[in-house]
């Protein structure tokens, strides 16, 4: 892979380009919390300012608050919010509505909520034309065809005609983009505007952010996603709990973080240069309770410590995917493969990677190495044995020796069971289920140490639970009947990112532990390429590609893959 | 599994949060519904007087200090009718409301777990049992057996049951799809265990606050078909039975009719104004 090169790279100076907005000590509170403590920045036109953080730490509300949206309940002071001219901190609600939508447009992260699916794509995309009595009825629905074709929505007059649920997820985002842009506003205030988007859709978005930026529109880009902040911003906030931590160009935060949070956040992003070590350094390894980030590194090479991996045996193999094959019958009576002709194998204490957008078969395929669905045709043989094909009272003993974990831990644990029921739940499927409620309480506890939690965890409601902690849980459950293979199902794509690298390095370390084999199913390449020793690239039910980690990603040979890489953002590319 | 005893603080918790706050809208039922739980196990306690002692001449009094409700046309003590008719009163909607239940949950489980054809049947038989009106069905009952307190409670309770088997059903196939469920056939366990520890009271939680609900409905119903002189006969106590008593003398003694009939409605009320408490309290506490 190829690196831009950054040192002919001039730093951008944040001062180029007019100023648009210019806000000083932000400060925005709920009741007695304050949320925004004091933040000051100015956007320019032509340039992209963004916003980065956690959950929590302010961002979202600082956007929502330059559009006036900041909600019920809400406080806001500020010393100046200055809009070409015009004062923000001082607007009824009626001049906020002359002001969105003409001067401001607002895109938001879910175009399936943010459009209302009752009513037509083109009378969505018009809605702020109409508000702010721009033409007529027929003209106005010939610009929202003009805007959707705009933003690159192929046969507009069609689309236009239909409702948000009949598009798909990237479609519908240009929509909403189109919306926003309708009226040609100065300012694009953006949150997480490609975070619920498969990566080549989110290629396609920034794209159509960036051209918008090139015609000098001034953009603020809200996103935890620091390789989607490279690929378009010129100037980084970054904000946590409330509070900028680090405020530059671009390239300076991205590249040279003054600041130990930033840095942190950095280096928990996994990829193919973390591969085989650790996210997180091991003096902040994670407890429960740890602070929201790692602390900073003294010196970069620590991290660089190899694993102590357990040899993988490649003479059997622990699971086997024989060419299965899934097909569902649609609405329509046509039959669709949705995993077609499918085949792998998982050795034990190794990491198989299935890396594919939404749609290409990845879930069923574990629903199906999970045995909870049947495959139309093909097997699945666990430790060489037939498992796919047996019936439901054969296959219940052996349900122990493969675990699963989840994207959402949350909806898979019983309301009603705190964390220790869980566990020993867990523990009585097991090879060695418990002989006595003591010797079970004392597994549940030495599980939830070896996920960083402990005891103390014991009576906790999953509910009250942070979603790190929750995933913990997930994991110390997983690991209790003490299974060989662990089906791995997105199961860090809800989380921060420095969340994120502690559950990676949690996962690394018990495979180091107890060998456990991974299949690991990810959207993100970069986490699958942090996690996987081999990797299979799944499109529209097929595996398009399949090999080692680093074949498939320094080497790919279908284009499919090619194309998943090129449209992969990344932190190189900060300006 | 084998019952450990752990500090269920997760449990504790949510029954913390179910703690009924001290707020009029919610301490002023809970004390109307205690009472009448007093007198329907203790009139005694409520009141010295007997429900059938008779006073020549005392008859038809309004209501005074002495005789807070008023006295009936045989100087009977309206107030100690009233008290010790909870008993009967009560004990028809909370029959009525298990019976309804019972119905409910038999055939909304079976409906909901078993699927397909048994699935399709169980409807058919709810969908025409929803459009046979619960007074006709009653009426029919009646005839059929004569006007008593089994009669009465098996009549509301069948009118009843249909509404609570489609809830039941609905919600026995939400859990059913519900991730936990899946996670648990993930995990190895047997169906049946399934069922037992996750499905069944899950399925349950909601209906909690339905079946306080559904008692404040029925006493209504069983009240109603006493006016019609449909329900027990009258010389008992029971309220609806008091209201069938009382029709005569509306123009003459407002208050043998006025009296029974406000504590059915404040009775009603207050039972539906709890269950609604427990319902938020639930569904907030179910996420």
């Amino acid at each position: 892979m190829t690196e831009v090169a950054v040192t002919e790279q001039i730093a951008v100076d944040t001062a180029t380009g007019t100023p648009l907005l210019t806000v000083a000590n932000l400060r925005v509170s709920f009741g007695e919390t304050e949320v925004v403590k004091g933040i000051s920045f100015t956007a320019r036109l032509g340039r992209c300012l963004a916003i980065v953080g956690e959950s929590g730490s302010g961002k979202s509300v600082t956007a929502r608050t330059l559009v006036g949206l900041t909600g019920p309940g809400s406080q806001v002071h500020a010393d100046k919010i200055d809009l070409a001219g015009a004062d923000l901190t001082r607007q009824s609600e009626r001049s906020w509505r002359a002001i969105r939508g003409r001067q401001i447009g607002f895109i938001l992260q879910d175009a399936l909520v943010s459009l209302d699916q009752l009513r037509r794509v083109g009378d969505e995309v018009a809605e702020p034309l109409k508000l702010h009595g721009w033409g007529t009825r027929a003209s106005r629905s010939r610009k929202a065809v003009e805007l959707l074709s705009s933003v690159g929505v192929p046969e507009p007059e069609v689309k236009a005609r239909q409702r948000p649920y009949e598009l798909s997820g990237g479609l519908r985002q240009r929509a909403l983009i189109a919306s926003a842009i309708a009226l040609d506003p100065k300012l694009i205030v953006a949150d997480e505007p490609t975070t619920a988007l498969d990566v080549t859709i989110q290629a396609q978005v920034l794209d159509l952010l960036a051209e918008s930026k090139a015609g000098g529109t001034s953009i603020i880009l809200i996103s935890h996603d620091l390789s989607v902040v490279a690929r378009l911003a010129d100037e980084v906030i970054v904000m946590r709990a409330g509070e900028v931590v680090e405020h530059g160009t671009a390239h300076q935060v991205l590249h040279q973080p003054r600041h130990e949070y930033t840095r942190a956040l950095l280096d928990a992003i996994p990829s193919e240069h973390t591969r085989g070590t650790r996210l997180v350094p091991a003096a902040a390894a994670p407890g429960g309770t740890t602070p929201p980030y790692p602390p900073a590194k003294p010196d970069v090479s620590e991290k660089v410590v190899p694993r102590t991996r357990k040899a993988i045996d490649r003479d059997r193999p622990v699971l086997q995917a024989r060419n299965i094959t899934q097909v569902f019958r649609g609405p329509d009576k046509v039959d669709r493969a949705v995993v077609d002709d499918v085949s792998f194998e998982l050795f034990a204490g190794e990491t198989l990677g299935i890396v594919g957008e939404s749609g290409s078969g990845k879930t069923t395929s574990a629903r199906i190495v999970l045995a909870l669905l049947r495959p139309t045709s093909g097997d699945v043989l666990l430790h060489g044995q037939q498992w796919s094909a047996l019936s439901l009272a054969q296959r219940q003993p052996l349900r122990k020796q493969i675990g699963v974990i989840y994207q959402d831990p949350l909806s898979y644990f019983d309301p009603r069971w705190p964390v220790g029921r869980i566990l020993t739940d867990a523990l009585s499927t097991g090879k060695r289920p418990p002989s006595s409620s003591a010797e079970a309480r004392a597994r549940a506890i030495r599980l939830l140490e070896q996920v960083g939690l402990g005891e103390q965890h014991l009576a906790s409601a999953p509910l009250r639970l942070s979603g790190g902690q929750r995933q913990r849980v997930s994991i110390a459950r997983a690991l209790a009947p003490e299974p060989e293979v662990i089906v791995c199902d997105e199961p860090v794509s809800a989380l921060d990112v420095s969340i994120q690298a502690q559950v990676l390095d949690l996962l690394t370390g018990l495979q180091d532990e107890l060998g456990v084999g991974y299949l690991f199913i990810s959207h993100d390449l970069g986490v699958i390429h942090h996690m996987s020793d081999r990797i299979l690239v799944m499109k529209d039910g097929r595996v398009v590609e399949s090999g080692t980690a680093d074949e498939v990603f320094e080497r790919p040979q279908d284009p499919y893959t090619q194309r998943l890489l090129t449209a992969l953002p990344r932190l190189a590319q900060a300006s | 599994m084998s019952s450990i005893s752990f500090p269920r603080a997760g449990a504790l918790a949510r029954l913390g949060s179910l703690r009924i706050p001290v707020r009029p809208g919610t301490a002023v039922p809970l004390l109307i519904v205690l009472l009448v739980t007093v007198a329907a196990i203790a009139p005694g306690v409520l009141t010295h007087r007997s429900p059938t002692a008779i006073d020549i001449e005392h008859t038809l009094l309004p209501p005074s200090l002495s005789h807070p409700f008023g006295t009936d046309d045989a100087g009977r003590d309206l107030y100690t009718r009233v008290v010790y008719g909870a008993r009967e009163s009560l004990g028809i909607g909370l029959g009525a409301t298990g019976l309804a239940m019972s119905i409910a949950l038999l055939l909304g489980f079976i409906a909901g777990l078993a699927g397909g054809l048994v699935d399709v049947v169980i409807n058919r038989i709810l969908e025409v049992a929803f459009a046979f009106p619960v007074l006709l069905l009653a009426l029919l009952l009646i005839a059929i057996y004569g006007p008593s307190l089994t009669t009465e409670i098996v009549a509301v309770g069948i009118g009843s049951a249909p509404g609570y088997a489609r809830m039941v059903r609905g919600q026995v196939l939400n859990v059913r799809k519900a991730a936990y469920v899946e996670a648990a056939a993930a995990l190895g366990h047997r169906r049946h265990a399934v069922v037992r520890r996750h499905l069944f009271p899950n399925a349950m939680r909601p209906l909690v606050a339905m079946i306080t609900l559904g008692v404040g409905q029925s006493i209504v119903w069983a009240s109603g078909l006493a006016f019609l002189g449909l329900g027990v006969a009258p010389p008992s106590p029971e309220w609806g039975a008091l209201l069938d008593y009382g029709r005569e003398y509306i123009t003459t003694s407002w208050w043998l009719e006025i009296m029974p009939g406000l504590v059915i409605v404040l009775v009603a009320l207050s039972v539906t104004a709890l269950g609604r408490t427990l319902q938020h309290r639930l569904e907030g506490a179910a996420r």
